[in-house]
This record gives C-alpha cells, sequence and structure tokens, in this order.
C-alpha cells in the first residue's frame, strides 16, 4: 500500500468520526497555538530588549569619576570631577581598542523658546557622541568640531523638546535659551524612544561639551567633564578597551598599584546583555509551559487511537484477510495519527498567529512571529503524532487475524 | 494432474486455553486437487474452522506440513504469509465481512491496494469481478444499501479479484435464506468449473454440501469421512 491510499484511508475515517477527530486535534490546536504565541511574545519582549540596546549604542563602556576618600569621607560615583577633557581626548586617541570616544556634562536647564518654556537634559558633548549612540537627524545637521573648539553657541535638540517647545514650527535656525545664554538650533534628532531604564531619550538638548563648561554651567573645576562615553572597535574588544581605558587612566591619574581609582569604568553592553539574557529565559520558560499542552494534546491523539483501533478491530482482521501485511496496517494508523496531529497543529499555527496578533492588539505587548517558531511548532507537532501514534498503530499490526475477524 | 492444489500432512493444532490444552485437529492429512469443489462438514468445535484458517494462511499449524501449490507454507512469517493471502487465496465468510464505509467497489479493490495496483486497472479489474459474480449495478453501493445475498456476491468478487489459487469459503450462506443460498451455492459451482479455482466449503448444512464434488467430515479434529458427493 503507498503512502497516498494509506492517506486517503486515514482521510476517510477521520471523516466517519467528525466529531472525535475535531475534539482530538483541538488538543493540538490548543498545544501549538499556545507554544506559538508564547514564544511570539517571548520574542517580542526580547525584540523590545534589543532595539533598547541598540538605541543606546553598541559596545559601550562608560567612564564615571569619584570615588574618593578624603579625610575619612568617601564620596561616592561622580562626586568628584576627576576626568578631564584630556582623559577624553588620551582614550579617543591613544588605545587600539577603542573606536570613539566623547566627553559628556550633564545638567538640567530650564530652556525658552518666545513664550514656551520647558526643563530638560543639557548634554555637552563632542561631534563623536553622535556617532557612539548611532543618533540619526531628521532636519538640520550635527555640530562640528570646529562648534566645539570655539565653543559655539549651537544645539541639536530631541524630539521631546522640540514637540514642546516649537510645536509646529520647524527647530532648524531658531534661537532657544538655555539659562538665558542663546543657541541656535542646527539639527533636530530621530526618535530613540525609552531607554532600558525608561527615561525619555528624545528628552534632551544636545551642546557642544566646551560650550557647556564655559559658557552656561560653569565649574569649580575647569576643564573636567561628568562622564566619559567609550566605544570599543567592535564587540569582541569592549573587554580589551575597558581594560585599556582603566591602565590608561590609572597611569593619567598617578595612581600606584593597589590604589583605589578616582574613577570607575562601566561596561554598558555586559549590563544589558544581562537584561537580555534574562528575557530570553523568560521566553524559554513560556515556551516550556505551552509545550507542555502539546504534549497533552499528544496524548489525546494517543487515547483516541487506542479506542479507534479496538472499535475497527473487525476491519483490520478484515484487511489482514486480504493480505494487507503488519507495515500496511502500521502505516493506515500511524498516518491518521499523524494527520491529526497536523491537521490540528496547522489549524493551531492560525490560531497562534491570531491570537499573538490580538494579545499586541488588546494587551499591547509586542509579539514577534518568527518563522521559525511555526516551522518547529509544526514539525513538533508532527513528531508529537508519529510518537503518540506508533504504539496504538503497532497494536493494531500485531493483532491476530483470527481473532480480529472474530471480534464483535 | 501434477501437483495437488493442497497437500496437508499429519497437521495437529493445539490451542491454550486458560489453564487447558485444547487440541483442534489431530494429525489430519488431506489433498485436494487443483480445481476440486470441496465441503468441509462436523459440528461447531470438530476443528473444520481451524482447518480452514491454516488453509487460509491465518494461523499456523502446531506441527505437520502445509504445502500450498507444492510450497511449504506451514511455517513462514506473518507478512510472507499475508503476501499468499493476497495473491492465493480468496475468503468468503458468513458475515459477509464487508467495509462498512466502502461503496461495493471499493471493497472489491481493497485486496488489490494492497498489492499495489494502479487504481485505474484496480477499477478495472474490480467491475469484471463484479460482473462475473452478477453484480456490477450495485457498484457504488454501501453494504448497508444491499441485501445479504448482494452483500455475499460482493465479498466473493473480492475473493477472486487478486485471481487466487484457493477460495475459502467458511459457511457462506449461514446469513441468507433458501433461495439465495442456491444462488450464492451456483455461482460457486461456476467459478470452480469456469475459472479452475480450487474450493474449500465450510458448512454444516448437507443441503449446501450437495453442490460440491466430495464432502470430508470433521469429528473432534479427526478426519471421520471423506467420500464424493451422492455416495452416503
Amino acid at each position: 500500500m503507498n503512502l497516498y491510499a494509506a492517506s486517503k484511508v486515514a482521510y476517510r475515517s477521520l471523516r466517519a468520526n467528525k466529531m472525535r477527530s475535531i475534539l482530538t486535534m483541538l488538543g493540538m490546536i490548543i498545544g501549538v497555538a499556545a507554544v506559538i504565541a508564547m514564544v511570539a511574545i517571548g520574542a517580542g519582549a526580547n525584540e523590545r530588549i534589543s532595539a533598547q540596546i541598540a538605541s543606546i549604542g553598541s559596545n559601550l563602556i562608560l567612564i564615571l569619576p569619584g570615588s574618593t576618600t578624603s579625610g575619612g569621607l568617601r564620596s561616592g560615583f561622580g562626586g568628584v570631577p576627576t576626568l578631564t577633557m584630556g582623559d577624553a581626548k588620551a582614550i579617543g586617541k591613544e588605545l587600539p581598542a577603542v573606536g570613539l570616544s566623547t566627553p559628556s556634562v550633564r545638567n538640567t536647564a530650564q530652556v525658552v523658546y518666545g513664550n514656551q518654556n520647558w526643563s530638560t537634559i543639557i548634554q555637552g558633548v563632542s561631534p563623536e557622541f553622535f556617532q557612539i549612540r548611532e543618533w540619526m537627524l531628521t532636519g538640520g545637521r550635527y555640530f562640528s568640531g570646529g562648534d566645539v573648539d570655539a565653543a559655539a553657541k549651537v544645539a541639536v535638540v530631541g524630539q521631546t523638546v522640540a514637540d514642546n517647545l516649537f510645536g509646529e514650527e520647524s527647530p532648524v535656525g531658531k534661537v532657544l535659551r538655555i539659562k538665558r545664554v542663546p543657541f541656535t538650533v542646527v539639527g533636530i534628532l530621530e526618535r530613540k524612544g525609552q531607554s532600558p531604564q525608561g527615561q525619555d531619550q528624545d528628552d534632551t538638548v544636545i551642546i557642544p561639551v566646551t560650550t557647556a563648561q564655559k559658557k552656561l554651567f560653569g565649574s569649580a573645576h575647569i576643564g573636567t567633564v561628568g562622564t566619559i562615553l567609550v566605544q570599543a572597535v567592535d564587540g569582541p574588544s569592549v573587554k580589551e578597551a575597558e581594560k585599556q581605558t582603566t591602565d590608561l587612566l590609572r597611569q593619567r591619574h598617578r595612581i600606584g598599584p593597589g590604589q583605589e581609582p578616582d574613577f570607575s569604568v562601566r561596561n554598558l553592553s555586559e549590563m544589558l546583555a544581562v537584561a537580555e539574557a534574562s528575557t530570553r529565559i523568560m521566553s524559554l520558560l513560556l515556551g516550556a509551559i505551552a509545550s507542555v499542552s502539546l504534549l497533552v494534546g499528544g496524548i489525546g491523539i494517543m487515547n483516541i487511537m487506542l479506542v479507534s483501533v479496538t472499535e475497527r478491530t473487525r476491519e483490520i482482521g478484515i484487511r489482514m484477510a486480504v493480505g494487507a501485511r503488519e507495515k500496511d496496517i502500521l502505516l493506515q494508523f500511524l498516518i491518521e495519527a499523524l494527520v491529526l496531529a497536523v491537521t490540528g497543529g496547522a489549524i493551531g499555527i492560525l490560531v497562534g498567529v491570531g491570537g499573538s496578533s490580538l494579545i499586541s492588539l488588546f494587551a499591547g505587548w509586542s509579539t514577534l512571529i518568527s518563522p521559525g517558531a511555526i516551522f518547529l511548532a509544526f514539525g513538533f507537532s508532527a513528531a508529537v503524532g508519529i510518537f503518540f501514534g506508533f504504539y496504538p498503530a503497532r497494536k493494531a499490526s500485531r493483532l491476530d487475524p483470527i481473532e480480529a475477524l472474530r471480534y464483535e | 494432474m501434477g501437483i495437488p492444489a493442497i497437500e496437508v500432512k499429519d497437521l495437529c493444532k493445539t490451542y491454550r486455553l486458560g489453564e487447558v490444552n485444547v487440541e483442534a485437529l489431530r494429525d489430519v492429512t488431506l489433498t485436494i486437487d487443483r480445481a476440486e469443489f470441496i465441503a468441509v462438514m462436523g459440528a461447531s468445535g470438530s476443528g473444520k474452522s481451524t482447518l480452514m484458517n491454516i488453509l487460509g494462511c491465518l494461523d499456523r499449524p502446531t506441527s505437520g506440513t502445509y504445502r500450498l501449490d507444492g510450497d511449504d507454507v506451514g511455517t513462514l512469517p506473518r507478512d510472507a504469509l499475508a503476501g499468499i493471502r493476497r495473491k492465493k487465496v480468496g475468503f468468503v465468510f458468513q458475515g459477509f465481512n464487508l467495509l462498512s464505509r466502502m461503496t461495493a467497489l471499493e471493497n472489491v479493490e481493497l485486496p488489490m491496494i494492497y498489492e499495489s495496483v494502479a487504481s485505474s486497472v484496480r477499477r478495472e479489474r474490480a467491475r469484471e469481478a463484479l460482473r462475473a459474480v452478477g453484480i456490477l449495478d450495485r457498484e457504488h453501493h454501501l453494504p448497508s444499501q444491499m441485501s445479504g445475498g448482494q452483500q455475499q456476491r460482493v465479498a466473493i468478487a473480492r475473493a477472486i479479484v487478486n485471481t487466487p489459487s484457493l477460495l475459502l469459503a467458511d459457511e457462506p450462506t449461514g446469513n441468507l435464506d433458501t433461495a439465495t443460498s442456491v444462488e450464492i451455492m451456483r455461482t460457486f459451482q461456476g467459478l470452480a468449473d469456469e475459472r479452475g479455482i480450487t474450493l474449500v466449503l465450510v458448512t454444516h448444512e448437507t443441503d449446501i454440501a450437495q453442490y460440491s464434488k466430495r464432502i470430508v467430515r470433521f469429528r473432534d479434529g479427526r478426519i471421520i469421512a471423506d467420500h464424493p458427493v451422492g455416495a452416503p
């Protein structure tokens, strides 16, 4: 008996018991749909985290000043400005593992344009900042190295600031005031959305670091910067860049071996990787729980196939009497189980895909359906069909034809 | 006459029923020629059905030899026996044993499905077989839509569709009225005469046995009589 003939026989007998077949399939449908939906939710969460990580920039190291101890009083990180413009320049130029670096001075200030005002974060940085953060413009231009050298009063604004101060107007070329100092807006940044910590990254005005130091915030310590943001040349070099940066700064700050450094180096990528790993575990867990329902669906198939074999004992006997071999009977029942599982699986995929779009529509969770998950679910349901169909099919094929023919 | 169709020698079959051994056949020796029409008679429990199962390769003897067309088939494995049933043996049962969800034509096609015959050839041969037993006009009917006699004809068509050399009929008229029984027996006679099929008929009705040419009587697993029809 060939596969086609066996499939036809299987299809007919499933149709003969419609209600039973549908209910059995329902187990598979729920199982596959659950796996697809859960994996989609997990993948969606994972993708959101990845997008947030990408919005921060890749392969980043953050250098914070402090902590220092003076007279037994320890200040926290960032408490004492110990990093200088010189440090930032040296890191960018001297270290092979470092691609780009930018000093950063941050402060909150009131920004005024016309009769609108808005409190936002002012960041003084060098032009490399935009490259490191991979932050594109929607209009205008970035400020240049020349602007930094000249401490020019130019600003690039984030979307949130642009919306709140300028409304419908185009900010480029307009003059806004930060703490009464006039700045010309030269560019608008594209929207980045929330940071992994939940802050609005677009609520910012970015100006040359020198301007921030000299004309806006002033400082008790001339030439110091708040933090230094460093980007390694590539992913594998992050560790090396971390080490080189630490060594360089220890040397520049004349910190002997064994002494506590007056700065700290943090690997941002590593922190984010941890966050990514935890969502991956979560999605794995969700998928695993959903797989249990797939297993239950498989047991349902096995159950109904066993009933079916018993019910059709006489049919099996007749088929054997006219010359069916063991493998013919085995194939027939195996295909029946497979058809149940695979049809259920196919419907389950549709339900799962539909269900996850409903979830993202109503619950607002981001979901992501990958073709891989669909293939996996489909393959898994076929495997369940074969696995759970095998025992009943084998039982059928091993029947004694005489007993089977006598069965009432 | 050459090699006989069936050659059974010292055949024994012992069943285990719980704690007891039941000797269904004891040293049965029997030779049936080609195209012979033979009736096996006996009370229930006499061993005639057991003999039938062994002759039909549904069962294997405990001891003794069984040669079908000269080949020793008594010790073959299950799948080989299935092959013999498919190619050489046709069964007709008392209860017809048609598959209820299939039409007459599909039921007749069934043995050929396991023989992997192409579907167009299958259809053609199935219709031929239905025509031979005079029931072609019912080819698209389900068994439930046919009378007992019609169902038995379909079953006969199924039994002969693979052109077997041996046709086994187990009480084929047991569920039929007298007039229909006569028709069915005439059909069997025709098949034996025209097609040269060896026909073994199991029955306990003397009238039915008269359609055959030779009667073998069983009691307690042994042959007690073997004579041509007409003799006492």
